[in-house]
């Protein structure tokens, strides 16, 4: 068989077993509508109030309220996977639509994350473990210290305060400026500056984390007998790091990387919400406030199901950098 | 051999330990001269500070922690200790090669085999990618190595042990050095593929011109390969001579003492077991292991760790299980005191039948078999102090704690320990006393049938013997039958009235053991009994101490 | 043929234990710094009623004084002490963060130890279940749990352990099933030892060290949890909070920029004095050669 048909089998392969744990946070959301005040209509119904009679009698009926809770189980799954995840009132068009239109904002700013956190972490790692206990490490170790312990809602609002109402560098909040219909490459441009605040604060804690471990890693592959090897095949010290060490090293923060998609998105929920951007996260802060449950556990289905597709791209990433995981 | 000048010298070589270590020096005014095309044999136990030795002189070693403090290394006109470091990296590879221990993490496993290979030309030489590519290729055929080309692309984890080992050395031959340092090359590998590259070590040394310093802890290799032979002792040279002058003719004591712990190969007299009643009974036992696989995973392997296994134990006998790694015998020794469930076959112990038994029935039959282990380090709680350790079974079983204690203190004694002992911990003792306290703990418990597995092959040769000729004693003491299991053919002649070679968990050849030595059937057998390193040398009759 | 019992150092008793602890404690200096503030911040919170009598909620003078003035901190917008709020909020941070993660240690550890101890099916089961939970937001799981349950310090901490003790159990998991095959367990098994025993007496204090660390190190991330969760207006009404600070100030920062601040300042310290304790607890339990 094939190198690609054999890969594709495995992507295929990975997907099926994603199924139960799709299933499982489908279940998690129905014992939780349980769990919940009232009446389960009221909580599918959204925003309390705002629905009308007709449509909670529908509601009622559609998932069989008054039927065992077996049965309501397998409706409310049966629903859910059908991409039914109800209708939002104040919004005025259903769920799955809405969570859509602001997935692209909280994809542009996780991306942007991702790739500042890992990159940036990275490079600041090999900085701090190539120059060990020099000065540049120590920087470099009290800086990812420090920002590790840093909440983010906070910095966000520390860095709004410094730099864009002290200094006014950039704008305060929201994604781009819409009053100005900006189209084009200029409308990037003003996405890009409004883009740059939340990013650093959302990526300020996951940098840390990134450089620590990458840091950690060098100095665990440092004392590989494989580099010992290398010395004695007359190697220099340079191409000692970057050729063996480096790629050994960036196994397990790859791996990290992965494990902390899911974390990111409830950071986002927070730098969204100082922030005005208008993604996911922001919803999700609205939806708390307006106590909108059932478009909650919308947001949290459908952010999950991302995790999963992401931890496959991440896991496919890391069999072509090991080649000790074979993909079969 | 011999006469001219030496091609590498170590002088009166210095090498320093951080403070807080178990002395102040690794090599102590060190000096050893390798002379052209020979092989120097550099022997000792563990500690005695051969592998630092070996690496000060590519300037290997762990600095700042550990660093050559005085001496010279000369190699040409140069004292290696004193060159830039700039030159230091040239001769590296090129001049002077070495090769390490542990193949498996000595080679980098994201790295294929042909580009680690290929590297050591690119750094060196100014070869175009095509004449690179044909002379790695021709590294490949040299050490034997199956289907080169596949090699080439292949990685680390692809290989078998013996395989990484011979890519080892294609990478450290390449460019032809002047001397050849290999640290315990063959100590990972199982006995066969030693001898395989022994074999190899030999005939490209012959061919290439190489000099070779092998550093080893084991006689049998150093009789097989070494032209001359030094020997250390705590950073010490103590001895240093021609192989036949050392290995026959030894002089200092430390040397004569290493060599008389040498098991030799020679069977030992048959006892009367014949007539004894058999008290173990294995009959087609069967185990085997799925690993991988599960739900939705695809693939998954198979191994079948016994099959169909059948052995006798006499009362007052010592059966010797010998095999490879992945022969199956620690399964089958794991099998017989129940860490396992065979998935069929019986192990009679008297009338019953331990196999059919739950855990909860098992548990009266425990006392009467016991089990020593391998590993000195991991076989003792760390947390717990030695006295508990032995008591802990006796009091499990419903002996009297006050009652256990006296016991252990017995047990102490009779495994040759100070009844102080009781009150300390683990990590307190050597290698060689852990596995004292191991023997006693296995005792506690008043077992009739004693199963080994592999219970010297971690410690020191010297301390080996020791510990031998202590479980003789003790099985001839207390009547004791006992299952040892073994990798080590040496051992097993010393130590076993019969024996059962097992390959690929089947038992290929079982008899006495002066009968398999003398007249092995199976050509398994004869394939391990030719690769004992060493097996035409006797150990001096003068020196040499029975095994009991 | 008594071999001597090779030169020894002292029996161990608990008192030179900890002296021994403690010295290797002390090497890493940033861990004694930690240590310190975090002892101040626990001083603090125990001596909350009496450095700020009275209730926090309470207010205290004008609305919007500056900071390093009358109040050291400032008053918010509606004139509460923003001082008081700090000092009467750290009771809250530390005890939702050791008591979450005391569950979370407490029920992960049972979890992935017999797991990890029996293997199996179990075993299978929970890696299923830890994987679910790997994927899921967990922040996002941990409001809805909170939305769901209604604020309170109770449905915090409920959260924090449910959305926490998965990690516990992975790590504990990994620590039985290593050792599970060591020779020593083994060797065990072979006297005939029951599992309880040798789960709970044998395997348990060896693994304690990575649990500890791990547990401290968590109530760090507890404490960051449940200030953003009170950021968000999820925290118990009435409570003092610092996140609840942090919250209520955001509206002003052009103008009353110390509302935020100053609670923030107050956990990032904390936590990283935590997090400053965990690595001199890992470095004082697992010593090895210094070269970092």
């Amino acid at each position: 068989m094939s190198l690609l048909t054999q890969r594709f089998r495995y992507v295929g392969r990975r997907l099926l077993q994603a199924i139960p744990t799709v299933l499982a946070i489908v279940v998690i959301n129905f014992l939780l509508l349980q769990l919940a005040e009232g009446d389960a209509a009221d909580v599918l119904a959204g925003e309390a109030g705002s629905a009308t009679p007709e449509y909670m009698a529908q509601l009622r009926q559609k998932f069989g309220l008054d039927q065992p809770v077996a049965v309501q189980l397998v409706v409310y799954v049966k629903n859910i996977l059908l991409l039914d995840l109800g209708h939002s009132f104040r919004h005025d068009m259903p769920v799955l639509t809405l969570i859509l239109q602001r997935l692209g904002p909280t994809l542009i700013l996780m991306v942007t994350t991702i790739l500042l956190a890992v990159g940036v972490g990275i490079l600041l790692g090999l900085l701090a473990a190539t120059g060990l206990n020099t000065w540049r490490d120590n920087i470099i170790s009290v800086f990812a210290l420090v920002s590790y312990a840093t909440p983010l809602f906070w910095v966000g609002l520390m860095f709004i305060v410094v730099f864009s109402i002290r200094l006014g560098w950039f704008p305060v909040s929201g994604m781009e400026n819409i009053a100005a219909f900006h189209i084009g490459w200029v409308r990037v441009a003003d996405i890009a500056r409004h883009l740059v605040l939340p990013a650093l604060t959302l990526s300020l804690f996951y940098l840390a984390l990134y450089t620590r471990l990458m840091r950690a890693s060098m100095l665990e592959q440092s004392g590989m007998d494989y580099v010992t090897t290398a010395r004695a095949k007359g190697l220099t010290e340079r191409r000692i790091t970057f050729r063996h060490i480096f790629r050994n090293a960036l196994l397990p923060v790859v791996t990290m990387a992965g494990v902390q998609v899911g974390s990111l998105i409830g950071g986002s929920v927070v730098v969204e919400s100082v922030f005005g951007w208008p993604g996911l996260g922001l919803l999700a802060f609205e939806s708390l406030f307006a106590r909108d449950l059932n478009l909650l556990m919308g947001i949290f289905f459908l952010s999950a199901c991302l995790v999963v597709v992401v931890n496959l791209v991440v896991d496919i990433v890391y069999a072509f950098l090991d080649p000790r995981i074979e993909m079969r | 051999m011999s006469g001219g000048a030496p091609v590498l010298e170590i002088c009166n070589l210095y090498v320093r330990l951080p403070p807080g270590a178990d002395r102040e020096y690794a090599a102590e005014d060190v000096s050893l001269q390798l002379h052209a095309r020979e092989i120097l044999c550099l022997v000792g136990e563990s500690g005695s500070g051969k592998s630092l030795t070996a690496r000060a002189v590519l300037g290997l070693l762990p600095r700042p922690h550990v660093h050559a403090s005085g001496g010279r290394i000369l190699f040409g006109s140069e004292d290696l200790l004193a060159v830039p470091e700039a030159r230091l990296r040239e001769t590296r590879g090129a001049a002077i090669s070495m090769i390490f221990q542990e193949p498996m993490t000595a080679l980098n496993p994201v790295m294929s085999i042909g580009h680690q290979i290929d590297e050591v030309l690119r750094v060196h030489t100014a070869m175009s990618r095509r004449e690179r590519l044909a002379r790695v290729m021709q590294l490949l055929e040299d050490v034997q190595l199956p289907e080169p080309a596949r090699i080439l692309g292949a990685y680390p984890h692809q290989l078998s042990g013996g395989q990484r080992q011979r890519a080892m050395i294609a990478m450290a031959l390449i460019l032809e050095p002047k001397v050849l340092i290999a640290d315990e090359p063959t100590t990972a590998l199982d006995v066969t593929t030693q001898a395989q590259i022994l074999r190899l070590i030999r005939n490209l040394q012959a061919t290439h011109h190489t000099t070779v310093l092998f550093i080893t802890h084991d006689f049998g290799v150093v009789a097989e390969i070494a032209h001359r032979v030094a020997v250390m002792q705590n950073g010490r040279v103590v001895e240093s001579a021609s192989a036949d002058q050392v290995l026959n003719r030894p002089t200092h004591p430390y040397t004569r003492e290493l060599i008389a712990a040498v098991p030799a190969l020679a069977p030992r007299e048959s006892r009367k077991i014949d007539a004894a009643p058999v008290v173990l009974a294995i009959r087609e036992l069967r185990k085997t292991y799925h690993t991988g696989g599960g739900l939705l995973s695809g693939g998954g392997r198979t191994v079948h760790a016994a099959r169909g296994v059948s052995l006798e134990l006499r009362r007052g006998e010592t059966l010797g299980v010998v095999g490879e790694s992945g022969s199956g015998k620690t399964t089958v020794a794991h099998c017989i005191v129940r860490l396992l469930d065979p998935d069929a076959g019986e192990v009679r112990l008297g009338d019953t039948d331990l196999c059919r038994l739950s855990r909860r029935q098992m548990r009266p039959f425990r006392r009467r078999i016991q089990m020593v282990f391998q590993d000195p380090f991991g076989s003792l709680n760390p947390r717990y102090k030695i006295g508990r350790l032995i008591a802990e079974g006796p009091i499990v079983h419903g002996v009297d704690p006050e009652a256990a204690w006296m016991r252990a203190l017995e047990l102490l004694q009779l495994v040759g320990l100070d009844q102080r002992a009781a009150d300390r911990f683990p990590h307190e003792f050597s290698g060689g006393q852990r596995q004292r306290v191991g023997i006693a703990r296995a005792l506690a418990l008043d077992p009739e049938i004693l199963v080994a597995d592999e219970p010297v092959s971690a410690l020191d040769v010297s301390v080996q013997a020791q510990v031998l000729r202590l479980l003789a004693d003790i099985r001839d003491r207390l009547h004791l039958s006992m299952i040892f299991i073994t990798h080590d053919l040496r051992v097993a002649a010393q130590v076993c009235d019969s024996i059962a070679v097992m390959r690929h968990g089947e038992v290929v050849e079982y008899g006495p053991t002066a009968r398999i030595f003398a007249s092995p059937r199976h050509s398994y057998t004869r394939e391990l009994l030719d690769s004992v390193p060493g097996r035409h040398w006797e150990v001096p009759a003068e020196l040499s101490v029975a095994g009991g | 043929m008594a071999h001597a019992v090779r030169s020894v150092r002292h029996t161990r008793s608990a008192a030179s234990r900890l002296r021994e602890f403690w010295r290797l404690y002390r090497r890493n200096r940033a861990a004694v710094m930690g240590l310190l503030i975090l002892l101040c911040v626990v001083v603090m919170a125990a001596t909350a009623d009496f450095i700020y009598p009275g209730d926090p909620f309470n207010l205290a003078g004008k609305p919007f004084a500056p900071p390093f003035g009358e109040f050291l901190f400032g008053t918010d917008s509606l004139g509460r002490d923003v001082a008081a709020g700090i000092v009467h909020g750290s009771r809250t941070s530390l005890l939702i963060g050791v008591v979450a993660t005391a569950a979370a240690v407490t029920l992960g550890t049972l979890i992935g130890g017999v797991t990890g101890y029996y293997g199996g099916w179990l075993d299978d089961v929970l890696m299923r279940i830890t994987e679910i939970f790997q994927t899921i937001p967990f922040f996002v799981f941990a409001i809805l749990l909170v939305a769901v349950m209604k604020p309170s310090i109770q449905s915090i901490v409920i959260a924090i352990a449910v959305v926490s003790w998965p990690a516990v159990a992975r790590l504990a998991r990994g620590e039985f099933l290593s050792m599970r095959n060591r020779e020593y367990v083994q060797a065990c098994q072979v006297m005939g030892l029951g599992d309880a025993r040798i789960i709970f007496l044998q395997i348990l204090p060896n693994t304690l060290s990575p649990i500890i660390v791990t547990g401290s190190l968590m109530v760090a991330t507890a404490i960051l949890i449940e200030s953003a969760l009170a950021f968000l207006g999820l925290s118990d009404p009435n409570v003092m909070s610092w996140g609840f600070l942090v919250g209520s100030g955001r509206t002003h920062l052009r103008t009353a920029w110390w509302m935020c601040t100053f609670p923030g300042v107050a956990i990032l310290l904390t936590v990283l004095a935590i997090n400053l304790v965990g690595e001199g607890l890992n470095d004082a339990l697992n010593p090895r050669i210094r070269d970092r």
